[in-house]
């Protein structure tokens, strides 16, 4: 049973995991919350699919990548994958999750895109290579390129998933040899939801997948194509161990006290302030702590474009919008003190300008000194 | 108002010509807060020095966080009120570290403001509810304000080529036309529109209203809990009546507030400068005793040149 098989059967119908009207409201819930939509909208979204018995086709493109994205995906627990692929959504072409091969697999994603035209969401992971025409990657001996702006096409709407669809990534790090870009540099002009991160967080994703598929918007994006919900904040600001930012308690070297009390790891290069990303708050796959910081590495940055794979790792970032610290200013502020030497220099300097200036003014207006007593005389 | 040429002539003129009738020389009239003078009631003994006015304050303001004090330029420290800082809290600890007290400094929009006075064009006036305002298209950046707050309030961009002078005007950008309404005893604007560092403090250890009313609740909880505030209200009188209040369980003075007479710092100010030039007597004296130092060295001059040529002279 291929998942375009299930695609016409509703919630509830599907054989393999039969859920019920309850787990099914559940799952879009959580999804949703994700969004930042009210518990109404799930109910609303789960109705949505189960009046339609359509879910929304996905199809998934694979490009440059390590399929980190779709790995992490596998591993969320609510919705858990097979209850994403089954009954939320279609997944008409996926490359890792595919029973069918080869041209089997190829005829799939034509079907799809022919039968969806339009309204299909096209998922992108993985960067394009645009050297040589894009020769650096091939599927069916058409390049990553060509695959690109044919699904595009008739695409209802797309997404690039991970850093390296959205930006190029770690295939575009430094000197980039394959001119790998992300979706939004070859598509110019079209609108594209980015959901960077290495990987990217599943929720994130899962949640504009749902609001797209229950009332066709979605969300609210940044100039770079982030969703604000996810993407609005810098990691700093939602940061567990921000308090020992505040008030200067750092870890100096991994392994030290400080690092093993849980204090800050600004100083061993994290580039949490400069991170705009939602991890401290949506945790991956659900497990607590479960991102760079949490256990105790620096946030290296993956969904900025301009920190990862491109800032040394140790290197410390600007922050973004510093805010006061835990310390006072006092009521009065210090005033620098004058020491005594530095007055009697000041003295000694001021008095000898004093004297040339006297000096040289009898010397220009005064009267000329008397004849023979002129200690310049002759020279 | 704009100032043009024409009007900057027409006031200096004005200015010379009111100085040399000496009219200006009687008493002037002390002024009285409007009934609609808006003003903070800030009150030690709730602070928590979160410091959620000093940071909504940026955000009301626009002005840059200020990290140059703070090692590694990581945090917002500014060590006083400065040239982009409009309010701050500090703190006060005293020497055996018993005693503590947070303190919110920003301008204390006094009914009769010494800058205002000071100010020689006017970018600094008292406008609508009392609030002293700035209008950098007047400011010829002399600082005297600076020099006449006797809070030390008014802060110069010294960093910048074209500076202006930055002090708190109680948000008054963000009223924008909006009218008081009576809220919860107090009289207040839309949420989001009047002060913001009062209206973001989760304490009401700062909170923002009338004059009258702020007057009033500061001498309510001074009555309802006896012993523990300094039995005073700074600002009541000191310098002739401030629109912000203060309220502590520690003295005034060692929360940098100082000790101010009743009388108005703009009537001291003036007080000198009319005595001065009271009927004129000054200049006329001083500029007769130039004119005698003057004709008495062209006297002696004159009369060397005359002994030179005598006996240089052909």
């Amino acid at each position: 049973m291929t998942p375009s098989d299930l695609r016409r059967e509703g919630p509830g119908q599907a054989g393999m995991t039969a859920v019920d009207r309850r787990d099914f409201i559940r799952v879009c819930a959580m999804a949703l919350a994700a969004v930042g939509l009210p518990y109404s909208a799930a109910a609303k979204a789960a109705r949505a699919l189960a009046a339609k018995k359509l879910k929304p086709s996905v199809i998934w493109l694979h490009f440059q990548e390590c399929t980190g994205c779709t790995e992490s995906l596998l591993r969320t627990s609510h919705p858990a994958v097979s209850e994403l692929i089954l009954d939320l959504v279609s997944l008409d072409y996926h490359e890792t999750l595919f029973a069918a091969a080869g041209r089997q697999a190829e005829r799939a994603l034509q079907k799809a895109m022919k039968e969806n035209a339009g309204t299909y969401i096209l998922v992108v992971e993985g960067a394009i290579p645009t050297k040589e025409k894009g020769i650096y990657c091939k599927i069916g001996d058409r390049t990553a390129l060509e695959i690109l702006r044919e699904a595009a096409g008739n695409a209802g709407s797309i997404i690039a998933i991970g850093s390296c669809a959205s930006w190029g990534g770690v295939a575009s790090a430094d000197p980039n040899p394959t001119g790998a870009a992300g979706v939004p540099a070859i598509l110019e002009g079209r609108k594209i939801v980015t959901i960077p991160g290495c990987p990217a967080n599943p929720y994130n994703f899962l949640g504009t997948v749902l609001q797209y598929a229950t009332f066709g918007t979605l969300p609210e994006l940044d100039e770079k194509g982030r969703p604000r919900f996810a993407y609005g904040r810098t990691i700093h600001e939602h940061c567990p161990r921000r308090p020992h930012f505040d008030a200067g308690r750092f870890v100096q070297r991994f392994g030290d006290e400080g690092h093993r009390l849980g204090h800050c790891l600004y100083k061993l290069g994290c580039k949490g302030p400069a991170t705009h990303a939602n991890c401290p708050v949506l945790h991956f796959g659900e497990v607590t702590d479960a991102w760079p910081v949490g256990i105790g590495h620096p946030c290296y940055g993956c969904t900025e474009q301009k920190l990862a794979f491109r800032a040394a790792l140790h290197e410390t970032v600007e922050i973004e919008r510093p805010t006061p610290p835990d310390t006072y200013a006092p009521i009065r502020s210090r005033q620098g003190r004058v020491s005594p030497v530095a007055t009697a220099v000041a003295g000694l300097v001021g008095g000898a300008l004093v004297g040339a200036g006297f000096m040289a003014s009898r010397k220009l207006g005064g009267k000329p000194p008397a004849e023979g007593n002129g200690p310049g005389e002759g020279a | 108002m704009r100032v043009n040429r024409r009007l900057l002539f027409k006031s200096l003129a004005a200015a010379g010509a009111s100085a040399v009738a000496g009219a200006t020389a009687q008493g002037r009239a002390r002024p009285v807060a409007p009934p609609d003078a808006l003003g903070l009631l800030y009150d030690t003994t709730r602070c928590i020095g979160c410091k959620a006015c000093v940071v909504a304050c940026r955000e009301a303001n626009a002005t840059r966080p200020d990290t140059s004090n703070a090692p590694g330029r990581l945090w917002d420290m500014p060590m006083d009120l400065n040239g982009q800082t409009k309010t701050l809290i500090k703190l006060y600890k005293s020497a055996d570290g018993r005693e503590r007290s947070f303190f919110k400094a920003q301008c204390m929009h006094c009914v009769d403001a010494a800058c205002t006075n000071a100010c020689p064009l006017g970018a600094l006036k008292k406008k609508e509810h009392g609030i002293v305002s700035y209008d950098p298209k007047l400011c010829i950046g002399c600082r005297y304000c600076q020099m006449a707050c006797p809070f030390n309030v008014p802060k110069f961009e010294w960093a910048k080529t074209f500076p202006k002078i930055v002090k708190c005007e109680l948000c008054r950008h963000r009223a924008a036309g909006a009218s008081l309404v009576a809220t919860g005893g107090f009289l207040r604007y839309p949420a989001g529109k009047g002060p913001a560092c009062a209206e973001v403090c989760p304490r009401q250890a700062v909170i923002y209203g009338t004059r009258r009313e702020l007057l009033a609740e500061a001498r309510r909880r001074l009555a309802a809990n006896p012993g523990r505030y300094v039995p005073r209200i700074y600002g009541e009188t000191d310098a002739g009546g401030t629109q912000c209040l203060y309220i502590s369980h520690v003295a005034f003075e060692k929360l940098g507030l100082p000790k101010l007479s009743d009388r108005p710092v703009p009537e001291v100010q003036e007080a000198i400068q009319h005595g001065i030039y009271q009927g004129f007597v000054t200049p006329i004296l001083l500029y007769g005793l130039l004119g005698a130092v003057i004709f008495r060295n062209r006297r002696k001059a004159e009369a060397q040149e005359g002994r030179a040529g005598k006996e240089g002279g052909p």
